[in-house]
């Protein structure tokens, strides 16, 4: 099958993005003190366990960022040059109709609960008696897809789900088992040992890297992963939305837009808050008094207010140029690509404040005194002897706000100036979600399935923060601390 | 004598992520009442890790793995710790180093003393208010009632340490530890805390836990001494027999690398090498390696206790070489020294004339300046080249803002320098940045004088890149490895981070970036006042052979006395932004004029002198603010010999000699 790739702009940065820590990765490994913090990143079991979870998110995301266009069925024999369908669609689109097959994307007609057979609402079904007679009855109709492979859903639904759990679990356990062996042989080839002795000592917990922690979270991870394959391809693993669709395919789909919201956002940030917080803290005076008084007057306007207007001109300014957009994939992404760049404007304050106060006292240490006394201009001090030194206050404060950007986003959609409204996130489920809950019978699962998908992705980005905060605080050493509650309980 | 304190084999252990620190092995002690017990060390010894493993104040990654500590015959190490906190400034108070972070801010320091007397339930309400302000006035804060509702803000350090003392003493416990309580103080004010401190404990009879790096307070204030290598006591003894004839190698080391008026003109004794880490068990003397009349089975076997002459219970020492009773090991003699090859006074190289460094007070709305602060005051003086002139003073003189503004990184408000010839004040910024190739600074802490994000070539680097100097970036880096051999490290240091240096070594970094650019004139700002005492003697050797091969002048900014009367030319005093006396080295230190330099070398504590007698009270008053100096000479609130005449004209010069100027009436 031949396709065209798409290039989206967020699907761009969000690459760059990666490049760029895949730089700084390798130029960390190679300096000892950029390392050093990064090496008791990796010695916090906690810490890995969340990165763990994070790369799972991350693989999602960058699966979902792999965007083409599929040819469109050409006539045999003719030249003509290949034409592609309209719709932009993505490797996990394409993994998940693998996968899910026909429970991928919009397969009802309206609400069906998890794993149902059914469903949730009455219908009028007409139905045709054994004596030929055509009646019309109200009842809760047979999926299309969930669960239609059984011939007596009251029967053996029961046991096939069991069945398939089942199947589910020990699938995962495989996958999980294959991993786990490809990754301490690797671990072990790097270290030269053999890999029985990698095996024993990961469960020991010997060791520099807490393998026991990552191997139990990717153990959760497979199995979770195991049970979508397989309970996932023959039922609605989390039911379905007002429209049919399926409520685990948009969760999926809707971890790209936090990651980017998360990460771009920060990216838009980041060069404002420290080059306008470096600036005003070393140069000073009317400088200083500039950034501060904008600062504090975008401080000052409540930020909901400020983004929805910006959202609101810049949906106007979308409306009235159609001609921009060659398709609506791309019409949505530059909405959400605005979004970051909204956000970004309005969340560079705090680590502004942050990088000023820094500055103004680094620019007294006595080592940017000697540079001034050899006469190097401040342009050079800045970059060779400020800006290294807020380094780490930058990946701090990066790595904190990314989960405080996804709940922002959630926010912004529910109050309706997220995303656009063919693009999946959590916010705009949690939107759905305000009717579902107030009628009757209720419908949680949507509700759920984003509360436990955002959950997940957000307390691991902030146990990751944490970690990352304390490995770059020197007076915090994990170590002493578990030795100090050890001698207070012995005490 | 009851003891009032016994420390047994206490061992105190630090998890420092890779490795456990052992920072005390079996320190063993006793204090007995009414005496003041000094433990003397260089840093990292683990002094302060003694008082803290008594106090159980441990940071949270140290623990104490074995040892007894008896407070009254009570193990305190057994204690819960509610009933430890009784013991904590009930029965053993506590000062510390800085009384700017030891109180309060948001509390007054009557508010403090009080919640101390009531925690310990001495005295509560109107009794408890009473009773600070007595301890107010005995530890001699002037008008202790309108001090008793005052914040620490509006307390100078020293009274901040006076109220600190009352809050340690007002519950009367039986021991105060004072880790070194004078060591943030300038030498005025300690001598007048460590007065304070011998008074109040013959008024008390308390014993005194007196923890210090500096020997000169020792011989001043203890009644015994222990020093402390590398979490060891190597040696206890009596003052007088300690500091009459030291038995350890490594304390008469001590004795001879501090600087002074002996050692003038000749190298100071040295000791090489690093204190050894503290990771793992010794096999043999901790000092072996350093040691430079070690016996082969030194580094093999621990030395046991030996008594000196006049017996244990006197003076013992761990040190093989004392065994049998023989005689303590001298310090290797110095090798002779070439004849001082000091420059004759030429023509200036440099020459300062009325400075002035005012920096504006700035109130209200408008931020309209409302007065200055007179940080420097019209100050001249001139340095010829290869000379070294010392800028003596107390802190908040403005002696490192005349370093400062002589480089241009302060603006000066007026006066005129003229450097080789050049007018620098008021020069255009490229006339300035051409001076500063010729005029380089060190500063006083190398933690902050380097960036630790450079590797050590870099540094050295930055200046040669930034004037041209060196060629391309190779000539450059082969220019920074010579240098560094130069200053006594190794070349491959340059591919090096600065946190991976001591100190010293980091400071000798310092000193090769300064030489880098081939400077006329180094601003030695307080280069060794964050160093031991052995690596301050590198240091200072290091300085004085660099000045005798490069023929370097240089500006010596610092406080410390015995510095200054091992190495100056020239001194020139400084109070409240002015220079009130100046001349030759010599002359200044043998014949002070002014009150105020008379005042300064006597504070100095010294380990060859008889304790001095008590300072003049009037001492006592601080230096007044440099924002409203007052009318009049600044020093005559106080000075012992004011007049009248004092308060109304400031004092003219007087030439004693042509050489040495005086500011007071009293030389006229």
């Amino acid at each position: 099958m031949s396709f065209m790739p798409v290039l989206l702009w967020t699907d761009l940065l969000l690459f760059a993005l990666i490049g760029a820590c895949l730089v700084y990765a390798r130029h960390a490994a190679r300096h000892a003190h950029l390392a050093a913090p990064w090496l008791r990143v990796r010695a916090s079991p906690t810490g890995m366990a969340a990165a763990t979870v994070l790369l799972a998110f991350l693989g999602i995301g960058v699966l979902d960022s792999l965007h083409f266009r599929a040819a469109l069925e050409a006539k045999p024999g003719s030249a003509a040059p290949p034409r592609y369908a309209v719709e932009v669609r993505s490797v996990l689109d394409l993994l998940a109709e693998a996968v899910l097959g026909r429970m991928a994307g919009k397969s009802e007609k309206t609400y069906s609960a998890p794993l149902a057979t059914h469903g949730y609402a009455r219908e009028n079904v007409e139905k045709k008696l054994a004596d030929g007679r055509v009646v019309q009855v109200r009842e809760h109709p047979r999926l299309v897809a969930g669960g239609a492979h059984l011939a007596d859903p009251a029967r053996d639904r029961a046991a096939d789900v069991a069945l398939h759990a089942g199947r589910g679990v020990a699938l995962g356990f495989v996958i999980w088992l294959a991993l786990a062996l490809a990754l301490l042989a690797a671990a072990a080839a790097r270290r030269g040992g053999g890999l029985g002795d990698a095996w024993r000592a990961a469960w020991q917990g010997a060791g520099a890297t807490p393998w026991r922690a990552i191997l139990l979270t990717l153990l959760v991870l497979c199995v979770a992963g195991g049970l979508i394959a397989t309970l996932g391809s023959r039922y609605h693993l989390l039911g379905t939305d007002k429209v049919g669709q399926d409520v685990l395919y948009q969760a999926l789909k809707s971890v790209r837009t936090a990651l980017v919201i998360g990460t771009l956002t920060t990216l838009v940030m980041l060069p404002l808050g420290v080059l306008l917080g470096i600036a005003a803290g070393y140069f000073g005076g009317w400088i200083d008094d500039l950034i501060q008084y904008l600062y504090t007057t975008l401080n000052s306007i409540p930020g909901v207010l400020l983004i929805a207007a910006a959202v609101l001109m810049m949906q106007v300014t979308i409306d009235a140029n159609p001609d921009w957009f060659s398709t609506a994939a791309e019409r949505a992404d530059f909405r959400l690509l605005a979004l970051c760049f909204i956000l970004g404007m309005m969340s560079w304050t705090g680590l502004c404040r942050l990088m000023r106060g820094e500055t103004l006292k680094l620019r007294e240490l006595e080592y940017v005194q000697a540079a001034r006394a050899f006469g190097v201009s401040r342009l050079a001090i800045i970059v060779r002897h400020i800006l290294p030194n807020v380094m780490h206050l930058v990946i701090i404060s990066a790595v904190m706000d990314f989960s405080g950007m996804v709940l922002t986003e959630a926010v912004l959609s529910y109050v309706g100036v997220g995303v656009d409204p063919s693009m999946s996130s959590f916010g705009s489920m949690i939107n759905a979600a305000r009717l579902e809950m107030s009628r009757e019978p209720m419908v949680w699962w949507s509700l759920a399935a984003a509360f436990v998908f955002m959950l997940s992705l957000v307390l691991a980005a902030n146990l990751f923060a944490d970690t990352v905060r304390d490995a770059f605080d020197p007076r915090l050493s994990s170590a002493g601390r578990r030795r100090g509650r050890a001698a207070g309980e012995a005490a | 004598m009851t003891q009032v304190l016994e420390v047994r084999d206490l061992d105190t252990r630090i998890d420092a992520g890779a490795h456990i620190v052992r920072p005390l092995d079996g320190v063993t002690l006793d204090i007995a009442a009414g005496e003041t017990f000094a433990i003397v060390g260089e840093s990292g010894c683990g002094k302060s890790m003694t008082a803290l493993s008594i106090m159980r104040l441990l940071p949270e990654s140290a623990w104490i793995e074995r040892g007894a500590v008896r407070q009254d015959g009570r193990e305190l190490l057994a204690l819960p710790e509610y009933e430890m906190r009784e013991v904590r400034g009930r029965r053993i108070g506590m000062i510390f180093q800085e009384p700017a972070t030891s109180l309060n801010p948001v509390m007054t320091c009557g508010a403090q003393i009080i919640e101390v007397l009531e925690r310990h339930r001495i005295a509560a309400g109107a009794a408890a208010r009473a009773r600070a302000l007595d301890w107010l006035r005995r530890v001699g804060i002037p008008d202790p009632e309108a001090r008793l509702d005052d914040y620490p803000f509006q307390l100078s350090g020293g009274m901040k340490q006076r109220v600190m003392i009352a809050l340690a003493l007002c519950s009367e416990p039986q021991l105060l530890i004072a880790d070194e309580p004078t060591t943030a103080l300038d030498v005025t004010i300690q001598a007048q805390i460590l007065d304070l401190l011998a008074e109040l404990q013959r008024a008390n009879g308390m014993a005194i836990l007196l923890i210090t790096h500096d020997l000169g307070v020792v011989a001043r204030m203890a009644h015994r001494v222990a020093l402390m290598y590398a979490g060891e006591i190597i040696e206890i003894g009596t003052r007088e027999s300690f500091f009459d004839r030291p038995l350890h190698p490594y304390a008469a080391r001590l004795f001879a690398a501090l600087p002074g008026r002996a050692h003038r003109g000749t190298p100071l004794v040295t000791i090489g090498g690093m204190v050894p880490a503290l990771t793992g068990p010794f096999a043999g003397c901790r000092f072996a390696g350093r040691c430079d009349v070690a016996l082969p089975h030194c580094s093999e076997e621990p030395p046991p206790w030996h008594p000196g002459p006049r017996g244990a219970a006197v003076h013992r020492a761990r040190c093989h070489l004392l065994a049998g009773g023989a005689q303590a090991p001298v310090p290797a003699p110095v090798r002779a020294p070439a004849v001082p090859e000091r420059a004759p006074a030429t023509d200036p190289l440099l020459e300062v004339s009325g400075l002035k460094v005012h920096f504006p007070i700035r109130r209200g709305l408008f931020r309209r300046v409302v007065g200055h602060v007179r940080a420097v005051d019209g100050v001249s003086f001139s340095i010829g080249a290869g000379r070294t002139l010392a800028l003596v003073g107390e802190s908040g003189c403005g002696k490192t803002t005349v370093g400062k503004g002589l480089l241009q990184l302060i603006a000066p408000s007026a006066g005129a320098i003229r450097f080789a010839g050049r007018d620098l004040a008021g020069a255009s910024r490229r006339a300035v940045r051409a001076a500063r190739a010729s005029m380089q600074i060190i500063f006083q802490d190398p933690f902050a004088s380097l960036n630790p994000r450079m590797r050590v070539g870099d540094i050295i680097a930055e200046g040669m890149a930034s004037f041209g100097l060196g060629g391309d970036a190779a000539g450059r880096d082969a220019r920074a490895a010579a240098l560094l051999a130069q200053v006594g490290l190794e070349p491959a240091a340059r591919m090096r981070y600065p946190h991976e240096f001591s100190g010293g070594q980091r400071q000798r970094i310092a000193i090769a970036r300064a030489l880098a650019v081939d400077p006329r004139l180094i601003v030695c700002d307080e280069p060794t006042s964050a160093l031991d005492v052995s690596v301050q003697a590198q240091i200072l050797n290091l300085l004085a052979e660099l000045q005798r091969s490069r023929g370097v002048a240089m500006l010596f900014i610092t406080h410390n006395l015995a510095v200054v009367e091992h190495l100056a030319d020239d001194i020139a005093v400084m109070y409240l932004g002015r220079i009130v006396e100046s001349g030759r080295a010599d002359e200044v230190l043998a014949r002070p004029r002014h009150p105020y330099t008379q005042a300064l070398l006597a504070a100095v504590p010294r380990i060859d002198a008889a304790p001095a007698a008590p300072a003049d009270r009037r001492l006592l008053a601080d230096p007044p603010s440099p924002a409203h100096p007052p009318a009049g000479c600044h020093f005559r609130a106080r000075c012992p010999h004011a007049r009248a005449q004092c308060a109304t004209d400031y004092p003219a010069a007087v030439q004693v000699s042509p050489s040495h100027r005086v500011h007071c009436i009293l030389a006229a």
